[in-house]
């Protein structure tokens, strides 16, 4: 399969007085053309940061990609100019966010919200932004369109919104989505709808996607290849069957067992014991290491790289290195 | 939205009778009128002068003749102008609307401009010069500023008119008119700006500092708009909202003139004609200004009150 | 998004256990590192120093009037010249700085203790003594305050005041036109607080009234009275430079600031003789940006959910 986004060592640190934070922290991987592409992991794993990184929106004066390579279609976006990104930006590469809710203008028009885009990028003049704008309403999902179009967002609910976040993030027919935790801020009915329509429009538009969860339901549902990151690092990559089946690295382990399932009565559900490590006091070790259940000697001092184990799977684990259990 | 606006009202007037009390009894303590001090009248003139304009009548009467003259409209007879006070307004109060229409729009516009730019490059260097300009603005004392840039483009330079809105004993019309009258308007209307750009700046910044926080500008810029757009587009708009509330505030300001710069750019206003009659203690047009400017700043109150429940889709009453 | 978001502001919020001692110190600390702030703070204390002790080092600051010496521009003797009785421009220029700034913050004073109480008590106990104040103050924001003052001025002409007395009543003036400001603020705060929890406590233990309103509240409102304190400074050193130069506040021969670029009002001193004037409004303007700067300042570090 083809890649069309190859991401190669990216780093991206924040400073902050107390010294910076590696939010995300070496971390490489592709997406193929047409394939869904999960990360997995707990807030503040560096996740949302990766993808802002791609849209080249990481914010503030403090937030700067420090090193590596985005490499999209062949060129890569941070060597490219501001100008020719912004191009890229909500044309060839889109983003639906977490909050439906706040994302949206609140005093321009639902209508208007959509159009712009396809004005700007797709030189689409008024009255064929405008018809586009209903299809797109009504392509995910929501009946009558026109009376929509001219609402405020603070009169539709959160479902609706992200609809009309998705519909804004089709709308340039991109090649490449990146869906920021879209189903978390919705009750749970309205989870399921929101990820059939962006399944539904996937496949007819055969884009890619990059899908930021911590729901391992989601997971299983959409992704055709796995990313597993903790504290800014990759520690387990590999295809959604394998992952899920001969999970290696005990986080993502940890994150199988700590998903209830149905049909199966627990006293209690499992929980990884202790809490994700400040950021501003890593040094050199296995991150998970005061965390994991078969840690090691070398696990303290020595950080695991990420290596081929298995069909495909990648995993970053002194427990799978066979010169570590001799040290 | 109905009985909300009734109880603004009611308490409106509540208000006001409060302000003309205050203003009545304060100006009416105040000894020696423009009567008393006017030496060229014999006591038996003063004595006539004083009946035929109620002086000589109990304190209380004569308020409550003052009150329900206002609500007929009738603000009092200037006695040194041998006017009534409405017509003397009627030809003092364009020539303040004038000026503070222009200042007021240019204040408005360097505002928002600049704090646009000053929330988005946040802490460059720009932004503390803008800041250090803010503070700056915001402690000239006006008199001070007046004199000051009259002493250097027209005493000095010669670039200016010292004050006046037209040049003395021009007969020009027309364009030669307006011609002049912007010459002359120069001056005060930059100081104008000057004092009022500083706070409103700081307002605009600190509210496009919240704004472009928010999520929506995030997804404004993901969409691949133009930082120009996002900002002055989908930002401003957004930090706009709050501070068409501050329009009514500016009411009392347009209509009423402002005493120092006219009285130092000698620019025939309102508050101009405040300070002569100040000197010659007029007191029915003192007490009908005062009246007049505490009438406005509760209309304005109101008017913001009223601005702020429909401009916001989102808090519509 | 939430890792470095989270971080700051742990690192910035304060822990509520922390010892008042140690929060000011950190406020400090803070404040220090605010430059504009820090350099708003050397300067009013310099503006001070050399107002209330220069003189004292001054040749000329028995003020006597020496015809010779009359409207001569500035000169190695007299570095900011001499006035129409032949008197030092810069001795008189430092006279002044004591009262204009001693009128400053006299006037804040006052109108920050009036407004406190009144504010308290409004707050505190509401009904109908709420009413009457807080329409007071209503009543004294809607009719402009330069009027008022000019009135109250005029009024002070007319009765014949004392020179000498003068000085006081502006002070008078200047905290009625200020205190309703403040009365508002500490009452808003106080609405705020009751609804508190300790506040709560304490009703539930019966403590007294009164020690409820002092041992609890005031430690509160405290900071945020001191940053309007501030400010309120730089306000009342304008209005009585305004005042003072329409010949409606503090007279000659006491000199102020204000009073002093009443110069200015004379056509050939405003042409000829600058020296008389600028000094005087140059020194109003740099206190007042000083004092306004270092306000600011405060208001960062003593009252974070205003800062914007």
């Amino acid at each position: 399969m083809k890649s069309l986004l190859k991401i190669n060592n990216l780093s991206t640190h924040f400073h902050t007085e107390a010294g910076p934070i590696k939010a995300v922290n070496d971390v490489s991987f592709r997406i193929g053309e047409g394939e869904t592409v999960c990360i997995v992991g707990e807030s503040g794993c560096g996740k949302s940061i990766t993808a802002m990184s791609v849209m080249g929106l990481v914010e503030g004066p403090n937030g700067r990609v420090v090193n590596g390579q985005i490499l999209f279609d062949g060129k890569d976006l941070l060597q490219i100019g501001k100008e020719e990104l912004r191009r890229i930006r909500g044309n060839d590469i889109s983003i639906i966010f977490q909050e439906p809710m706040s994302s949206l203008n609140p005093v321009i028009t639902i209508g208007k919200q959509i159009m712009e885009p396809l004005m700007l990028h797709q030189r689409l003049n008024k009255k064929q932004a405008y018809a586009r704008t209903i299809e797109l309403i009504e392509l995910v999902g929501i009946p009558r369109a026109e009376q929509i179009a001219s609402s405020y967002p603070h009169e539709l609910s959160g479902g609706m919104l992200q609809r009309i976040m998705i519909a804004i993030a089709i709308s340039c027919g991109p090649k490449l989505l990146i869906a920021d935790e879209p189903t978390t801020a919705l009750d749970v009915t309205i989870q399921a709808q929101v990820l059939e329509t962006l399944r539904q429009i996937k496949e007819q538009s055969k884009m890619s996607m990059m899908l930021i969860t911590h729901d391992l339901g989601v997971v299983a549902e959409m992704a055709d290849y796995v990313i597993v990151m903790y504290a800014g690092k990759i520690v387990e990559q590999g295809g959604v069957v394998e992952l899920f089946e001969h999970p290696k690295h005990p986080y993502t382990r940890g994150l199988l067992k700590s998903k209830p399932v149905i049909g199966q009565r627990l006293e209690q559900l499992y929980s990884i014991p202790g809490q994700v490590p400040n950021p501003l006091e890593l040094v050199e070790s296995c991150y998970f290491h005061d965390r994991c259940e078969s840690c090691l000697p070398v696990c303290h001092t020595r950080q695991p790289q990420l290596k081929k184990s298995g069909d495909g799977q990648q995993v970053a684990c002194w427990l799978y290195e066979e010169e570590a259990q001799y040290e | 939205m109905r009985t909300y606006l009734l109880r603004r009202c009611l308490y409106m007037i509540m208000i006001l009778l409060g302000a003309s009390m205050l203003i009545f009894f304060l100006y009416s303590l105040t000894p020696g009128d423009y009567v008393d001090n006017n030496m060229n009248l014999s006591e038996q003139r003063k004595a006539e002068l004083r009946e035929i304009h109620g002086l000589d009548r109990p304190i209380i009467e004569r308020y409550i003749n003052w009150m329900a003259n206002i609500f007929k409209g009738d603000f009092g007879y200037s006695l040194a102008q041998q006017r009534s006070v409405i017509d003397l307004f009627q030809d003092y109060i364009w020539n303040s609307f004038l000026l503070a229409v222009v200042a007021t729009f240019f204040t408005w516009f360097f505002a928002v401009v600049i704090g646009v730019l000053t929330a988005y490059k946040q802490y460059s260097l720009f932004d503390t010069l803008v800041m250090i300009g803010i503070f700056a603005a915001m402690s000239i004392p006006s008199f001070f500023i007046g004199l000051f840039l009259i002493k250097v483009f027209a005493v000095d330079l010669k670039l200016l008119p010292p004050g006046g809105m037209i040049t003395t004993g021009s007969r020009a019309v027309g364009w030669e008119y307006i011609k002049d009258v912007l010459h002359h308007m120069l001056l005060p209307v930059a100081v104008m700006v000057m004092l009022g750009v500083g706070s409103l700046t700081r307002y605009f910044r600190s509210n496009m500092l919240d704004v472009i926080k928010q999520d929506y500008v995030r997804t404004a810029r993901a969409k691949g708009l133009k930082e120009r757009s996002v900002l002055f587009r989908h930002a401003l708009k957004n930090a706009m909202l709050p501070a068409i509330t501050l329009v009514g505030f500016e009411l009392p300001g347009l209509f009423g003139g402002s005493i120092i710069i006219e009285k130092i750019f000698n620019w025939p206003g309102i508050g101009q004609l405040y300070m002569q009659s100040f000197t010659v203690r007029d007191y029915p047009l003192l007490m009908g200004f005062t009246m007049f400017i505490a009438i406005l700043t509760v209309i304005g109150t109101l008017i913001s009150d009223i601005l702020y429940h429909t401009s916001d889709p989102r808090v519509r009453l | 998004m939430s890792i470095p978001t989270t971080t700051t502001h742990t690192a910035r919020a304060r822990s509520p256990v922390e010892a008042s001692s140690s929060l000011w110190r950190q406020s400090i600390r803070q404040l220090s590192k605010n430059k504009l702030a820090v350099s708003g703070f050397i300067f009013i204390i310099f503006m001070f120093l050399i107002c209330f002790i220069g003189p004292l080092f001054s040749p000329y600051a028995d003020n006597k009037i020496n015809p010779a010496m009359m409207h001569k521009p500035p000169s190695m003797k007299h570095w900011l010249g001499t006035d129409l009785l032949g008197r030092d421009v810069l001795t008189r220029l430092l006279q002044a700085g004591r009262i204009s700034l001693t009128v400053g913050l006299a006037s804040m004073a006052l109108s920050m203790t009036i407004g406190t109480i009144l504010g308290i008590i409004s707050g505190y106990y509401r009904g109908i003594v709420d009413q009457i104040i807080m329409r007071t103050a209503d009543l004294l924001f809607t009719i402009p305050g330069l009027p008022i003052l000019f009135i109250m001025g005029a009024l002070m002409s007319e009765w014949k005041v004392p020179t000498d007395y003068r000085l006081y009543l502006v002070m008078l003036m200047l905290s009625i036109i200020g205190w309703p400001g403040v009365a508002r603020l500490v009452r808003s705060q106080m609405l705020s607080l009751r609804e508190r929890e300790y506040m709560q406590a304490a009703v539930v233990l019966g403590l007294r009234d009164r020690r409820k309103l002092f041992h609890h509240l005031l430690p509160n409102v405290f900071p945020l009275l001191i940053v309007i304190a501030t400010l309120s400074i730089g306000g009342a050193i304008l209005s009585e430079s305004v005042l003072s130069f329409f010949g409606l506040g503090v007279m000659p021969p006491t000199p102020t600031w204000g009073n002093m670029i009443d110069a200015a009002n004379n056509v050939i001193d405003f042409e000829k003789r600058p020296w008389l004037w600028i000094p005087p409004g140059l020194a109003i303007f740099l206190t007042v940006i000083a004092i306004n700067l270092f306000g600011d300042g405060l208001r960062d570090v003593l009252d974070p959910k205003q800062k914007k």
